[in-house]
């Protein structure tokens, strides 16, 4: 099992080298050439150079990415093209400020997802089933972006219970920030809470019907006991791996939702960057975005070798 | 008259059917059916599938898989109507006086949990014993039933041991609260021959030391007719015959009775060897890619045409592998094969078009050997059109030809294989093989899928065919009464290896090697007190060592 | 066949209505797509029905053109997706081997990093023109599509009606064309539905976030952020373009669920 765990964690390292190249390749595959794509077509001649220069752009690409790669694993991840800022010292803030929103995020939809795909599969088929059902669906067809106007206009617009625009600065005490990001958060919540329900419902379903729930019924077990000694072990499992692959999914709903919401996080400075075409940015985002997306994947899949009896019992 | 064990009056029961492409509909499951068991009294439920067995079996938990439901008649347990009480009534029965032994104890374990628990977990849930006496008597059990360890082996989790040794553990579990009743639902089913031997003889042991009533679920006659007392017949829900043991086995009074019982009563006149065989297997070692061990050893067989091989061996003996190797599938390492006087080449590739046309395979799931979005004509049509060129008419007149030799007629032609029932969909298979006009015809286990009486349908038909287009049969199975049913010569197979093989005459007499011994006793017989015999023979021969 | 249910009734009527509304746009649309016709966000009348946008532009006949730029790029998307994924999918599944080996640890490098991310890391150098979003956007779905065709095609591939072919001696045409492809059609066109949705969400998505279709032309997603200031204001503009995006989206998935109902019902033959 060791090895298994071990194996997990030497691929996740591989896809995360994969995916920084993949990110650095992204922004090479222009035919042209980036600093004139980034300057427009009437840049002059000097500013293209100075550009090339600073890009780095007369190194052979590879020679580019290692020196990338290496200096960002040293924590450098060089400096902004359009204000001269480090970019590590810029993030650093934007980071903490999304990790803020994402953690109260999955504080209350985690609870709240498991809780709803048991109260599904309990009165499978019946009202409270089909009606968590149809609202989640709803949910997930929906776009975060129209999530976050309609609270916005409701609650912030309409009865002025909350403000509309999520700024926070470090003077903030917790209560005033916890005020400030509610509308993002139950707009993230209502992002993830769907698809975590969903899969949660399908997990605890599956379990429901294996053979050896029907021995423990057959025993003249209570159903709660069914449940807690026969279901939930098996159904952990599943159940962790679900919350690990929604909680992937909210690092990508976050980039819209601040922009919703005007929030200084990671998302919000992405987006801005892409824009303005401050290549370095883009691909530092990206690269700690893509590692956490694949941390977390690598996450669930080692909790799920460690919650299987197969594998923590061997022969 | 004093309370029966289990009493059941005028049962119904009904399900909604689902089927592909119609509104849902409620079907009679169970229709009418009516028994009476005594205490300590072991009954044998015997059925093709579909006859509603194990949903009576289950209903004297008042226990409806999926969306079936009792909408008719009593159910008495002890004297108490069953299905008059509530939730809390049931959950008392369930587990304490009436309990049940799945037919796939792998699946009814809890991954998650050691044996020990859960065998004692009824016992325990129903206050019947504290738990050190609930498991001393686990302890017990588990030495009754010939698990190995029995001290210990309630530790382990059930992967940790094997299927055989799950099952028993199973019958420990259900006999552990003392109940009056234990409902078996084919509990020997998925096991192999020479292990189902030893399960059935450690339940009938228990059984009669215990005392305990029973209902024993099983499609298998000769083996319900070595642990029961009476045996009531079903069919399609309804009851067909009841009657003790002795009376249903050696004068079955249904009509349906005398055919379960003269199953394989098929007498086939073993043919000599001729002059050249048709196929010939010479050293044949192969391994799967990336697998270090060899599944086929250094096989070497003979094949005569218009005559029937059958290779025998339980699942991992390597027989299917065997198939795959003659048919190319897996080409082998070492040795060749001579197929009419033919060297074939080892990969599929390098075969001619008169190669794979003579030599044709069947499988054992018809269900998956036809596709699904093909007609019979289309199924039965291709290999007319592939190998012989035919089209519109002829090719039209070959197919009523080969629908006529399979005994359905030509409205099938236009039928897709949904619509067929599962012996003519291996009917419609055989016909594909044979619009081929091979030489040989590979079958791999196909009757195992299938109910005895189509089954037997299906044997009579090779048989039939075979005399009449001469073609020869290398014929896999695991079931040894079919395989005196058709074969000419036998090769009996064991971890890769073939470690008996000759002509059907001589391989299935004495003497025997140890394997072979072992394989043909262990097969149920359609005989009262054969299980003994077998247990006694096996316990003196192993004292004579 | 069976009747049609009423919510795939509901799900077809309101597919059917966006996309007559898309083709037709030119004849039902009372302006063109940036003719200002008023002031800023007026209200509905009767010769706005949605009012005005945020520059005074009609907003009816603004989301029937912005419908057609939406559900333009998400069709082409969701067949570039396709028919490359699909392609690849059934040849890693036919071929095997180090073939089949590439092209799925390739596929699953690209899903270790998320769509939205990746397509803006692109977006960064690209320039952001209808052709490069559809190629951006398409190539990446197409990722899904191919592991759900591979999937499909390895399972039809091992099933025994394949292998009585390859023993009968049939090619490789015979075999994927007659044997696998009639067999794989219906999940992968039950999927069609889901990856058109996540076309639409997708391009609406970079398009609010204003690395989509550019103005002064725009698609559902450019609308709802040409017009998102106004929501401050309790002017609902911004949320009419939305709701289109969920109510499309909800009616595709409806039609999606009852198409693969209806044929996993048919392929159950086996009954219950």
């Amino acid at each position: 099992m060791v090895k298994l765990v071990i194996q997990r964690v030497a691929l996740g390292l591989m896809l995360m080298v994969a995916a920084s190249i993949l990110i650095f390749a992204g922004t090479q595959i222009l035919p042209g050439d980036v600093a004139q794509s980034i300057l427009g077509q009437s840049a002059t001649p000097q500013a293209l150079a100075n550009l090339r220069a600073e890009l780095g752009l007369n190194d052979p690409a590879p020679v580019r990415y290692v020196k990338w790669l290496g200096a960002a694993l040293q924590g450098d991840l060089g400096t902004a093209l359009t204000n001269k800022q480090d970019i590590a010292k810029a993030m650093g803030q934007r980071l903490g400020n999304t990790l803020f929103l994402a953690f109260w995020a999955a504080v209350i939809s985690v609870p709240l997802a498991i809780l709803l795909g048991l109260i599904a599969v309990r009165y499978q088929g019946r009202w409270p089933d089909r009606l968590i059902s149809g609202v989640t669906l709803a949910t997930v067809s929906v776009p975060e972006f129209l999530l976050g106007y309609i609270v916005m206009f409701l609650l912030a617009v309409q009865f002025r219970v909350l403000p509309s625009v999520a700024t926070v600065y470090d003077s903030m005490s917790l209560g005033e920030k916890l005020n400030a990001i509610a509308l993002p958060v139950m707009v993230l919540v209502l992002v993830v809470l769907g698809h975590m329900m969903r899969m949660t419902r399908a997990a605890i379903l599956n379990v429901m019907q294996s053979a050896y729930i029907e021995t423990a019924e057959l025993k003249g077990l209570r159903p709660f006991t069914v449940i807690v000694r026969h279901a939930f072990p098996n159904a952990l499992a599943p159940v962790v791996n679900v919350v690990m692959l929604n909680l992937a999914y909210l690092v990508v709903g976050v980039v819209v939702v601040e922009v919703v919401f005007v929030y200084p996080g990671m998302g919000q400075y992405l987006v801005d960057h892409v824009a303005k075409r401050d290549v370095p940015v883009v691909q530092a985002c990206g690269l700690v975005f893509a590692a956490v997306y694949i941390g977390l994947n690598m996450l669930a899949d080692i909790i799920s070798i460690l919650a299987n009896p197969r594998l923590r019992h061997p022969k | 008259m004093p309370d029966a064990l289990l009493d059941i009056r005028n049962l119904r029961i009904e399900a909604t059917v689902y089927a592909p492409g119609e509104p849902p509909r409620d079907a009679l499951i169970v229709d009418d059916v009516s028994l009476r068991l005594d205490k300590g009294r072991v009954m044998g439920l015997i059925g093709e599938s579909g006859a509603g067995k194990s949903t009576i079996g289950l209903s004297a938990m008042a226990y409806g898989r999926g969306g079936v439901r009792i909408t008719g008649g009593q159910i008495f347990v002890n004297g108490r109507d069953i299905l008059a009480g509530g939730a809390g009534d049931l959950r008392a029965l369930r587990g304490a006086e009436v309990t049940y032994v799945a037919q796939s104890a792998a699946a009814a374990f809890n991954p998650a949990r050691k044996l020990m628990d859960q065998v004692t977990e009824a016992t325990l849930a129903h206050g019947l014993a504290s738990r050190a006496e609930a498991e001393a008597r686990a302890v017990a059990l588990f030495a009754r039933l010939g698990l190995p360890d029995p001290g210990s082996i309630g530790n382990r989790y059930p992967h940790q041991v094997s299927g055989g040794q799950l099952q028993g553990a199973m019958t420990a579990m259900a006999l552990c609260p003392q109940p009056d009743l234990v409902i078996f639902d084919e509990p020997t089913t998925a096991l192999d021959v020479t292990t189902q031997i030893d399960v059935l003889a450690a339940i009938k042991e228990a059984i009669r030391t215990t005392g305990v009533g029973a209902l024993y679920i099983t499609h298998d006659l000769a083996v319900v007719a070595q642990v029961s007392d009476e045996i009531m017949v079903l069919r399609h829900g309804k009851m067909v015959e009841h009657g003790d043991t002795r009376q249903i086995i050696e004068a079955p009074r249904a009509d349906y009775t005398r055919a379960l019982v003269s199953v394989r009563s098929i007498e086939h006149e073993e043919k000599r060897p001729s002059e050249t065989p048709v196929l010939r297997v010479e050293n044949v070692t192969a391994s799967y890619p990336g697998l270090p061990i060899d599944v086929l050893k250094n096989i070497t067989v003979e094949l005569h045409p218009g005559q029937t091989l059958a290779v025998v061996g339980e699942s991992g003996s390597g027989k299917s592998t065997l198939a795959r190797a003659i048919t190319g599938l897996l080409p082998p390492k070492r040795g060749q094969m001579v197929f009419a006087g033919r060297t074939l080449s080892a990969q599929m590739a390098g075969r001619t078009k008169d190669d794979l046309r003579e030599l044709q395979m069947i499988y054992q799931m018809a269900d998956v050997a036809m596709n699904p979005r093909q007609t019979v004509r289309t199924i039965i049509g291709r290999p007319l059109e592939f190998y012989f060129g035919m089209r519109g008419a002829e090719r039209d007149a070959r197919i009523a030809e080969l629908l006529d030799a399979i005994e359905m007629g030509t409205g099938f032609a236009d039928r897709y294989p949904a619509e067929l029932s599962g012996g003519q969909k291996q009917r419609v298979c055989i016909a594909r093989a044979l619009a081929a006009k091979p030489r040989l015809i590979i079958c791999d286990e196909v009757t195992s899928a299938l109910d005895p009486l189509v089954a037997d349908g299906i044997l009579k038909l090779l048989l039939d065919l075979q005399a009449r287009e001469g073609v020869a049969y290398l014929f896999i199975t695991h079931d040894l009464a079919t395989v005196r049913a058709i074969a000419d010569s036998i090769a009996v197979m064991y971890r890769g290896e073939v470690v008996r093989y000759g002509p059907k005459s001589q391989v299935l007499s004495p003497p025997f090697d140890d394997y072979t011994d072992l394989l043909l006793s262990s097969v149920p017989e359609m005989k009262l007190g054969w299980l003994e015999n077998v247990i006694d023979t096996r316990r003196m021969e192993s004292a004579g060592h | 066949m069976s009747r049609i249910p009423l919510s795939a009734l509901i799900g077809l009527f309101f597919t059917a209505l966006y996309f007559l509304g898309a083709i037709f746009a030119g004849v039902i649309a009372p302006y063109g797509m940036a003719e200002i016709v008023g002031d800023s966000w007026e209200p509905a009348s009767a010769a706005h029905w949605l009012g005005t946008d945020s520059i005074g532009r009609d907003l009816l006949s603004r989301m029937i053109w912005g419908g057609q730029v939406t559900i333009f790029i998400a069709a082409a998307g969701t067949v570039l997706s396709f028919v490359t994924g699909s392609i690849l999918g059934f040849t890693a599944a036919v071929a095997g081997g180090w073939i089949d080996q590439a092209l799925s640890r390739l596929v699953d490098l690209i899903m270790a990093v998320p769509s939205l991310i990746f397509a803006l890391v692109v977006l960064s150098v690209m320039p952001v023109t209808m052709v490069v979003l559809i190629l951006v956007m398409g190539l990446l779905d197409a990722t899904r599509v191919f592991r759900l065709a591979r999937a499909v095609a390895v399972d039809i591939t091992v099933m025994d009606y394949v292998e009585a072919a390859r023993l009968r001696g049939e090619g490789r045409g015979w075999i994927i064309f007659r044997e696998i492809l009639p067999n794989a059609l219906s999940p992968l066109v039950a999927e069609m539905g889901l990856r058109f949705i996540f076309m639409v969400l997708f391009i609406s998505t970079l398009s609010f976030l204003g690395l989509g279709v550019q103005p002064p032309l725009a698609d559902w997603g450019g609308i709802v952020k040409e017009n998102k200031e106004g929501i401050v204001y309790g002017i609902p503009a911004a949320l009419v373009p939305a709701i289109a995006i969920a109510t499309l989206a909800i009616s595709v998935n409806l039609v999606a669920d009852w198409i693969l109902n209806r044929t996993t019902s048919l392929k159950g033959g086996r009954g219950a």
